[in-house]
């Protein structure tokens, strides 16, 4: 990084990968000196438009944190005048049930989902599982399939068998949803750990369950981490599905409550709305922030 | 452990072929490892996916006398769908979305997003990249609220693109909805073609800037072609998440005005749920279970060399 800040025009030039410019120093030699001058303007301009891409990101985002703090706030940037009255308001509305029934959903699914995939991970890794090809084929099939169009019949199914507005069912069928994809991320991150720590610890007499809890956790933490963390973010801010099988008044989650919030009284509260936002999404933010240091390992199975 | 235990008294040599029989032997312990996952997906996941297969030919209705005794219609709900001009127009603006707002839009402003940060200063760099993420990151229906309050009149967008006093969702509500969702998505595409273009020796490049390449010429002759199999993993990806997306459109606008925005399964929703048509709207379901089957085994074969290898260890 200060390689990168402290360099002058001419080997900004070469530096055509950031990696590279960390890994190897450019030959300044290849480059003449006259070339320097439109590398600079160049150089000005890829970061200005950068910048300005980045503006239009950010801008609906600052529209956000200041609306939370506005207790006049239009669906316009305003100046801020800070008050919490908002969030207030918010919590008043039931916000704060609201969030506490998002914890338990994205809780009680991220737990189901990690603990069974980690189970069924080190199965597909390490044993011989009949069909493992067709299984694995079938696991990448299900992850990729659209979810939402599953709601008509797991909503018959839920009247058939009782199970409508309970918030376990519900949290359980979140938890299958990303059950596909967790299992698929674990299977991959358990083949990476070595075999001969197992061998060892059954060596020592060690079973099958202190084995995976003692040697093989523990190896594949990061991996486990990120696919908790994936899960939970996506039960957090599911919709369709607990607005359909979770509909009682006051045990549905933020993502409906916003929305129910949002269509309730014909004027749009743009400030408590945004407070009720900000509220909801600080979680997934710090959990992104938290496994950001291991996500970029857990792109590169999507990236091929 | 048997084997170790059968072969106490031999040395070393004879325990290692035991071992590995030992692997490969099918226990029944495998499937205590396997079978709660697997019971999961079967009884929430397979069993949903065999149920629409059925409910998407019975006239099944949310309330009145077919919501209990409701029959096995054969093929007339097919037979209405092919009928049903909402059904095509909700194709067609299925398509738009996912091919405008996903494909098109997210594809090309994360590769733009992906090449200006190979070349730009780390901290500009990091900090764009950082927003791009936190526009990924934010729960659907906030970023729902976000752009349906911008796309009011006086809001934010109204305002920037010059007609403060109009309703833009209802002026231009596709339009409005497309852009929202290439705001939310475009992260995506700008981590994996990243990850993509940091995979491309640097001596390729190099070498044809020693010959004289233009910049777009060694872009779309050098680079673009070796990132091929990114850019397709990446925009077959979009496609599927992009086809089942109900959250951000139904928050925004509910499908309207009028069906304007009613993708498929936000007409399978309105139809389903609304109009009481539980049995149609598994019909719309299939429609788009299949449509996203054929994407996820295209999907499968560009992931192809990766399974063989997980196929043995």
């Amino acid at each position: 990084m200060s390689q990168t800040s402290g360099a002058t025009p001419t080997t900004m030039a070469l530096n055509n990968t950031d990696a590279a410019a960390q890994t190897i120093p450019p030959p300044a030699r290849t480059i003449p000196m006259q070339v320097a001058a439109p590398a600079r303007i160049r150089q000005v301009l890829i970061n200005t438009s950068l910048l300005a891409i980045g503006a239009a990101f950010l801008l609906p985002l600052l529209w956000l944190l200041l609306a939370a703090f506005n207790p006049h706030a239009t669906a316009s940037l305003s100046a801020p005048r800070f008050s919490l009255h908002n969030f207030h308001y918010a919590l008043q509305s039931g916000a704060g049930g609201a969030i506490f029934n998002s914890l338990y959903l994205a809780g009680v699914s991220t737990v189901v989902t990690t603990v069974f995939s980690t189970l069924a991970g080190y199965g597909l890794s390490r044993r011989r599982v009949p069909f493992k090809g067709v299984i694995l084929i079938g696991v990448l099939f299900l992850s990729a399939l659209p979810v939402t169009m599953l709601i008509i019949p797991t909503y018959q199914m839920f009247v058939t068998f009782g199970w409508l507005n309970s918030p376990f069912y519900t949290s359980l069928v979140l938890g299958a949803t990303a059950l596909p994809f967790a299992v698929w991320l674990l299977k991959n991150f358990i083949d990476q750990v070595p075999r001969e720590f197992e061998e060892a610890a059954a060596a020592e007499g060690a079973n099958e369950l202190r084995i995976l809890w003692r040697v093989i956790v523990p190896l594949a933490l990061p991996g486990i981490l990120v696919s908790a963390i994936l899960t939970f973010i996506n039960s957090w801010g599911s919709f369709v599905i607990p607005l359909i099988l979770d509909a009682n008044p006051g045990e549905s989650p933020a993502a409906v409550g916003i929305y129910q919030f949002m269509s309730a009284n014909g004027q749009v509260q743009f400030g408590p709305l945004a407070a009720y936002g900000l509220l909801f999404s600080i979680p997934v933010i710090i959990l992104y922030v938290i496994s950001s240091r291991w996500l970029s390992g857990g792109f590169s199975f999507a990236g091929g | 452990m048997t084997a170790s235990t059968g072969s106490f008294g031999s040395p070393s040599l004879a325990v290692r072929p035991a071992e590995r029989d030992d692997a490969d032997r099918l226990r029944l312990s495998t499937f205590a490892w396997v079978s709660p996952a697997a019971v999961l997906v079967g009884v929430f996941f397979l069993a949903p996916i065999c149920y629409a297969l059925y409910l998407g030919f019975t006239n099944l209705e949310l309330l009145g006398p077919h919501a209990s005794s409701y029959s096995f219609t054969g093929l007339a709900n097919i037979q209405r769908m092919v009928h049903d001009p909402v059904f095509w127009k909700s194709v067609w603006l299925t398509v738009v979305f996912v091919v405008g707002s996903g494909i098109i839009a997210q594809t090309i402003l994360g590769l733009v997003l992906a090449l200006l940060g190979q070349r730009a200063h780390v901290s500009v760099r990091i900090s764009v990249g950082a927003l791009v993420v936190l526009a990924w990151v934010l729960p659907e229906v906030c970023v729902a609220f976000m752009w349906y309050a911008f796309g009011q009149a006086g809001g934010l967008l109204s305002q920037i693109v010059g007609h403060p006093g109009t309703n833009l969702l209802s002026s231009v509500p596709l339009l409005i909805v497309c852009v929202a969702n290439a705001w939310r998505g475009t992260a995506f595409s700008m981590l994996v073609l990243s990850a993509g273009l940091r995979n491309v020796p640097s001596e390729v490049d190099e070498a044809a800037q020693l010959e004289g390449a233009s910049y777009l010429r060694r872009l779309f002759q050098v680079t673009l072609p070796i990132i091929r199999p990114t850019l397709m993993t990446n925009m077959l990806l979009i496609t599927l998440g992009t086809i089942g997306d109900f959250t951000l459109i139904f928050a925004m606008t509910q499908g309207g005005p009028g069906n304007d925005t009613a993708i498929l399964p936000v007409y399978m929703y309105i139809e389903a749920f609304q109009f009481n048509e539980l049995g149609y709207g598994a019909a719309i379901a299939l429609a788009l279970i299949v449509l996203g089957a054929l994407l996820s085994v295209l999907y499968i074969r560009q992931l192809r060399p990766e399974l063989r290898r997980a196929g043995n260890p």
